[in-house]
């Protein structure tokens, strides 16, 4: 997989098929980005699992904190790490050990290590990384529109009414992904400067 | 579900608009709207807290005009954009998210005339320092950057006379000094050039000219291209640092590569409350279909008036960058090949008179203060638009007592050519 730039198929399929997903470094702090994005998935069905260790008794949107992956006790389609890229590593080979294997590890903005990604993408786990889930979804589903932000989706069907704790519709036309190219150009260069 | 990236016609007919929710009407509706109710309190609050998608109040965002930033985001290549109320709006915003009191940010001296005053004057009390270089010299960019630098500005085609603005080079020197690259891509719109594919980081637009294109309602936008990192060294704290007016939100942090745009809302609009009317942004939108169409019979109408022009005994110079003769011919080439655009300027033989009275004799030509409109237009800068400049500024700008403006129309060419000759020759 380029990790530069994803098709939006790729991000789709990914976005459509997981159901729950354990989220490494989510904060019980409501402005924290970890914060933002386990909500906003939680309301959009996701069945969400926060794993801090710094929280361990606590909950977050009513989901109880457990301290690490292996503490789950349950398969999980997908890992959303929100660690900077420094930290990934042991997150990933933690996840390797787990019976089954998720299919999804996905890299928050800012994170990526392609070293962690090239061993997941081994065993056959798909890789994402230095995406916003919450984004994401709401770009397929062109719900981030409201913002001003370029969805890079088009439809000429209805929307549905949005509703609070509905599932969106992801399958809008895409456009791509090119056409933030110089966005991703910049993205690349600065990894490979760092 | 394909990948293909369907092209700019396409894109300026639908990119961000869809059949309405509730209605399922098709052309984007007009929410003439203060307000949208929320389902409860968790939603208002996850509202306020920038923690969810939708709508509050019109001057932080409105469902038709957030068609219009999707729009013009898209046409322009860029990650997202927040309209407002005028282009001069849309560069206070700008700055405001950019520069400290004491800052300083670099501007080519060839600007429109309502800029420079801005920036002279209007920004000097904010403490904001503008200093000008020359766009025909690069390497006065690169003097002028000092540790205080911010950023830089410049018109892609550049008011008055047309003239093309090497975007690469000068992005070049901004990259160098770390600053984002501003380039208003108002004359040019983006069906001829698109800055960020040229090393933009942010594009600004008066939506009152060709976007809009029909003369009838006032508007500006700014376009992020999600290509700078607000992230090094703390010199952006509006967009690095933890925000007290969102109880300690980074904003790129949290919106990575739409950032900018965001902070333009949030922390600008919201705050300054330059906020654009729905209906305006209806009617800029209804423009917008029709941008390719327009702007490329501009173009060809303007050529045809340039060389008709060039041709004529009682002119002295044209100023289009669209002639093979101009000296930014190699430029329109390469940034603008579609056309040079359709605002461009002329002197006269006759001098500061003979310009005066070719304005009253002209019948079709509107006497007036805009570009950019369906219908053509005239206007004598060094008494207008370029009115507030001392001499030696007015030629430095492009705009000598001598010098007419021209802004053309998609009027029959032949029309426009023969109201200019009987102008001329009486």
């Amino acid at each position: 997989m380029n990790h530069d730039a994803y098709p939006d198929n790729y991000i789709r399929g990914i976005l459509n098929n997981v159901k729950t997903i354990a989220m490494v470094g989510a904060s019980p702090v409501n402005v924290r980005p970890s914060y933002f994005a386990f909500k906003y998935l939680a309301q959009r069905g996701y069945d969400m699992i926060p794993v801090n260790p710094g929280h361990v008794g606590k909950e977050l949107l009513g989901k109880p904190f457990v301290a690490s992956l292996s503490d789950i006790g349950r398969p999980v389609d997908m890992i959303d790490i929100f660690r900077n890229s420094s930290h990934i590593m042991p997150v990933v080979e933690e996840a390797l050990t787990l019976d089954p294997l998720p299919m999804v590890i996905w890299m928050q903005l800012g994170a990526r290590d392609d070293a962690a990604a090239l061993k997941a993408e081994s065993v056959g786990i798909k890789v994402v990384m230095n995406r916003c889930p919450k984004i994401e979804y709401g770009r397929l589903s062109s719900e981030i529109s409201w913002m001003g932000v370029n969805s890079r989706t088009l439809s000429s069907k209805r929307a549905p009414v949005p509703t609070q704790g509905m599932r969106l519709s992801l399958n809008r036309m895409s456009v791509g992904g090119g056409d933030t190219a110089a966005s991703d150009r910049a993205a690349k260069n600065k990894s490979e400067q760092s | 579900m394909s990948d293909r990236l369907p092209g700019f016609s396409t894109l300026a007919v639908h990119a961000g608009a869809q059949p309405d929710p509730t209605t399922g009407a098709r052309a984007t509706p007009i929410y003439q709207t203060t307000s949208f109710v929320f389902n409860d309190a968790d939603h208002a609050a996850s509202l306020f807290g920038l923690q969810a998608f939708g709508n509050i109040y019109t001057r932080i965002g409105n469902p038709t005009n957030a068609v219009l930033e999707e729009r013009v985001a898209a046409l322009e290549g860029g990650t997202a954009a927040l309209a407002v109320a005028s282009g001069h709006a849309a560069q206070v915003v700008v700055l405001q998210q950019l520069l400290q009191p004491g800052d300083e940010f670099i501007a080519a001296r060839k600007l429109y005339g309502g800029s420079i005053n801005q920036f002279t004057h209007a920004f000097k009390s904010f403490g904001w320092n503008v200093v000008w270089a020359d766009p025909d010299d690069i390497a006065s960019f690169e003097r002028a950057v000092t540790p205080r630098t911010k950023a830089i500005f410049i018109e892609s085609i550049a008011n008055p006379a047309g003239s093309i603005t090497d975007i690469e080079a000068i992005s070049t020197v901004a990259r160098k000094a770390g600053v984002p690259l501003i380039v208003d891509n108002t004359l040019a719109s983006p069906y001829l050039i698109r800055p960020i594919d040229h090393g933009a980081d942010i594009v600004v637009h008066s939506l009152t000219k060709f976007l809009g294109g029909h003369g009838n309602s006032i508007g500006g936008i700014i376009v992020d291209a999600g290509t700078f990192d607000w992230s090094t060294g703390g010199k952006y704290p509006m967009l690095s640092e933890p925000r007290p007016e969102y109880h300690g939100i980074r904003l790129q942090e949290t919106f990575g590569n739409f950032a900018f745009a965001i902070a333009c809302r949030v922390l600008g609009l919201r705050d300054l409350g330059p906020a654009l009317s729905p209906f305006n942004a209806f009617m800029i939108l209804t423009g917008i279909e029709t941008l390719p169409l327009r702007m490329q019979k501009h173009c060809d109408n303007a050529k045809a008036v340039a060389e008709f022009l060039a041709g004529h005994p009682a002119v002295a110079a044209v100023n289009y960058a669209g002639l093979a003769s101009d000296k930014y011919n190699q430029l329109a080439r390469k940034y603008a090949p579609k056309g040079a655009g359709a605002v461009f300027t002329f002197s006269l033989k006759g001098g500061y008179d003979a310009g005066v009275s070719l304005v009253s004799k002209l019948q079709l030509f509107s006497h007036l203060a805009n570009v950019g409109d369906t219908r053509s237009l005239v206007i004598h800068p060094a008494s207008t638009t370029h009115s507030q400049l001392d001499d030696a500024a007015k030629v430095k700008s492009g705009a000598g007592p001598d010098v007419v403006r021209l802004s053309i129309g998609i009027e029959d060419k032949e029309d426009l050519i023969a109201d200019l000759e009987q102008a001329l020759s009486a």
